[in-house]
């Protein structure tokens, strides 16, 4: 019964989103320039944050999962920084990076560009909220994977560069796959930080989700049409890798 | 050449020394939790130590697992699931700095030597324990190991194949002829593979000497029903 | 199974708590005896200005709880016309009342409270240096408008045509409160704000006045009202000189 509550909350919002789109206006909704202008900057920010991520959240996983020899407090201190961002509110998220990065924040101040307002930021705010989940994803692989391999390969005389680089890594991959993906939708739904850092400008930092919710003030049924176009690109997206990488890896 | 070791490892109450000669395995024989597995790691050196190994002239105490040169087929063999038999042989070769299609060549020929050439493609879920442990031999000898150390070599395998794999395995290490310790539980294997053996009981030798000298003068009670139980087959 | 069963009862309670209370006032009945729950829906910008008026109204009339939904007019529009329990609708702009007086939902004709006027919003001290509208022209200053789908940005798109001016403008934010967030943080120089936004931020923000036409906005109590009596005097409240007195006293103008 509680399984099947569950899938009722998370799927009837979606159905009940399918059945209210206007769907004879969509093909013209969707021709929109602003409507394009905002899906293309959402998907070239969500793929540039999703590598950062990667480059980023890859090692910091591997410091994470090699963590246990750690004294506790340190260990666990930096677990629980690492998933802050995940239960905060991305608006305070926004607010914490101005704060940081904004044209009078700690950081900011110093630097000869402004951050804010900029595609950047954009990035920056995606990286922000969606990094835990690449990280959580590689670290819970890395702990699921058996460590004696990594041993075997070093008695076969490889180095420990070469042992992450062609056993470590190949072996988490479809852990950092799912973990990449996660990335990538939960950058390209984000609003409350990107809104509050880099602001909404057109073409500029006006993502999908931002337009989506201005359009909600004045043309429901357009920002209807929006959301669905968010969900049908995450769904794509989430089952064509998903069949594609994921189980061919370890097959 | 030969290896020669005195080594202890206090925290697992371990403490033996050993010498192997070129062209006489040595089996370490004892029951299990006798420390044969952390007299492997040891040397392997997975597993820290006090005292000295020695192979050749070469000292190999606080040196690195991967510029030890010594071999390690695992008890499950451990092949890397997302590489190929012939991946998983070159591996050794490659990662010694031996380039791509050179160590492909060597592996390719190790695979040839043992039989297996025609599993080349084949990935390590889809072989046959036989098969996995032969292809996991491969891959240590394609590392060229100055010591190779066999951990339980036969143990994973199905009681019926047992007798069959043992023979050819005695054969390839024969063929190969370097310095080789195998530890196991079982009479057989000791009596197939080795020349020489050290029983191990409770972290201590409790007797050393020939297979033969064993057999005539079985030193304690776990010997002697070993012993008993092998002659009866 | 115990948690997820806890969980759902705790849903279906509060679901249950924002269900306004059955009305059982007799429809003729004196003030002091108006009972029950009213649920205001109301901009954000008269948050506080509805508080004090629903303290001040409750104080008369103790029987009555009054519930407010503070949020952005569009949205609260949005909310009334897929059903939402409400009462009273308090809105900061004719059109997003039109939204609902279109799906007729409200309970006779909407009337106007309550009349606001933009500002130039800067941070205290006026660090960026802003003098007036034609500042908003310089490329060189960071500027903040709220989006033109928000009243507050529709408002200012509309002063800027007046004043024969392009703005060039940094972020278009989703609200007021996110455009003085951003004023405050220094990010910008300057936004354009309503007056009422400007005096309740305090010492933070410092208002320069410009030539705006002022907005009006309207109040009307809902058709789906299930407490008419203490919605109508709620109200009737907010247009007496208590209420136009608490109005006034945040920056908003006469009606």
């Amino acid at each position: 019964m509680p399984a099947g509550v569950a899938v009722a909350l998370l799927v009837l919002p979606l159905v009940a989103l399918i059945i209210r789109a206007p769907w004879t206006q969509l093909p013209a909704l969707l021709a929109e320039p602003t409507v394009v202008q905002a899906l293309g900057l959402s998907l070239a920010t969500a793929s540039i944050s999703t590598l950062v991520c990667l480059v980023l959240g890859v090692p910091l996983a591997l410091v994470l999962a090699g963590s246990a020899q750690w004294p506790a407090v340190p260990r666990r201190l930096l677990r629980a920084l690492i998933t802050v961002p995940l239960v905060l509110p991305p608006v305070v998220g926004g607010v914490a990076l101005l704060l940081l990065l904004g044209r009078r924040g700690i950081i900011g101040q110093w630097l000869p560009f402004t951050i804010p307002f900029t595609p950047a930021a954009v990035v920056i705010a995606q990286v922000f909220v969606s990094m835990p989940f690449l990280v959580i994803a590689v670290e819970g692989a890395l702990r699921a994977s058996d460590s004696r391999f990594e041993v075997a390969a070093a008695t076969l005389g490889a180095s420990r560069f070469t042992i992450l680089r062609r056993i470590t890594l190949p072996l988490v991959a479809p852990g950092i796959a799912s973990g990449a993906l996660l990335c990538f939708t939960r950058s390209l739904g984000e609003f409350g930080a990107t809104i509050t850092f880099a602001g909404s400008f057109p073409g500029t930092t006006q993502t999908l989700p931002i337009s989506t919710y201005l359009l909600l003030q004045t043309d429901p049924n357009a920002a209807i049409a929006l959301s669905l176009v968010l969900m049908v690109v995450s769904v794509a997206v989430l089952v064509s890798l998903r069949d594609r990488w994921v189980p061919g890896v370890l097959a | 050449m030969s290896l020669a070791a005195s080594l202890a490892v206090t925290a697992r109450g371990v403490s033996l020394d050993l010498v192997v000669e070129q062209g006489r395995t040595l089996a370490l024989l004892g029951p299990n939790g006798a420390g044969k597995s952390t007299v492997l790691g040891a040397l392997a050196g997975l597993v820290d130590y006090t005292g000295t190994v020695r192979v050749g002239d070469r000292s190999l105490d606080g040196v690195e697992p991967e510029h030890r040169r010594v071999g390690y087929l695992f008890q499950d063999y451990l092949l890397f699931p997302h590489l190929s038999v012939l991946e998983n042989v070159a591996f050794g070769p490659r990662a010694q700095g031996t380039g791509k299609i050179a160590s492909r060549a060597s592996a390719g020929e190790w695979l040839e030597r043992l039989g297996i050439a025609e599993l080349a493609a084949r990935r390590s879920q889809q072989l046959s324990g036989g098969q996995q442990q032969r292809v996991a031999l491969a891959r240590a000898l394609a590392s060229e190991p100055e010591l190779l150390l066999l951990d339980e070599p036969l143990a994973a395998l199905d009681v019926e194949i047992r007798d069959e794999v043992r023979s050819e395995l005695a054969e390839h290490i024969h063929d190969w002829g370097g310095l080789t310790i195998v530890v196991t539980h079982s009479f057989d294997d000791v009596t197939a593979l080795a020349a020489d053996v050290i029983v191990l009981e409770k972290g201590a030798a409790t007797q050393r000497g020939s297979v033969r000298e064993l057999i005539a003068e079985p030193a304690t009670s776990y010997v002697r029903k070993l012993v008993a139980s092998w002659s009866e087959d | 199974m115990k948690k997820p069963l806890i969980a759902l009862a705790t849903v279906l309670a509060l679901a249950g708590c924002s269900t306004p209370a059955p009305a059982s006032a007799p429809t003729d009945a004196p003030a002091d005896t108006l009972r029950g729950t009213i649920t205001v829906f109301a901009a954000a910008s008269l948050s506080d200005s509805f508080r004090a008026i629903a303290d001040a109204f409750t104080e008369q009339h103790p029987g009555v709880d009054v519930v407010f939904n503070f949020g952005g007019s569009s949205g609260l529009a949005t909310q009334i016309v897929e059903e939402a329990p409400a009462d009273v609708f308090a809105a900061a702009s004719p059109a997003t009342m039109t939204t609902v007086t279109d799906a007729a939902l409200t309970d006779g004709e909407p009337v106007t409270f309550a009349t606001n006027v933009l500002e130039i919003a800067v941070a205290s001290g006026n660090p960026g240096g802003i003098t007036g509208l034609a500042d908003f022209a310089d490329a060189d200053k960071t500027l903040a408008l709220c989006a033109a789908e928000v009243p507050c940005g529709a408002a200012a798109a509309k002063l800027f045509e007046s004043a024969g001016i392009t703005p060039s403008v940094d972020t278009y934010e989703q609200d007021v409160k996110a455009v003085l967030t951003k004023v405050e943080l220094g990010e910008v120089d300057a936004g354009i704000v309503y007056v009422t936004d400007v005096r309740s931020a305090g010492d933070a923000i410092e208002g320069i006045e410009v030539d705006s036409a002022p907005v009006s906005y309207p109040i009307a109590t809902l058709s789906g009202s299930t407490n008419p009596v203490a919605a109508h005097a709620f109200v009737d409240f907010v247009l007496s000189d208590a209420g136009q007195g608490i109005l006034r006293a945040a920056g908003f103008g006469a009606p």
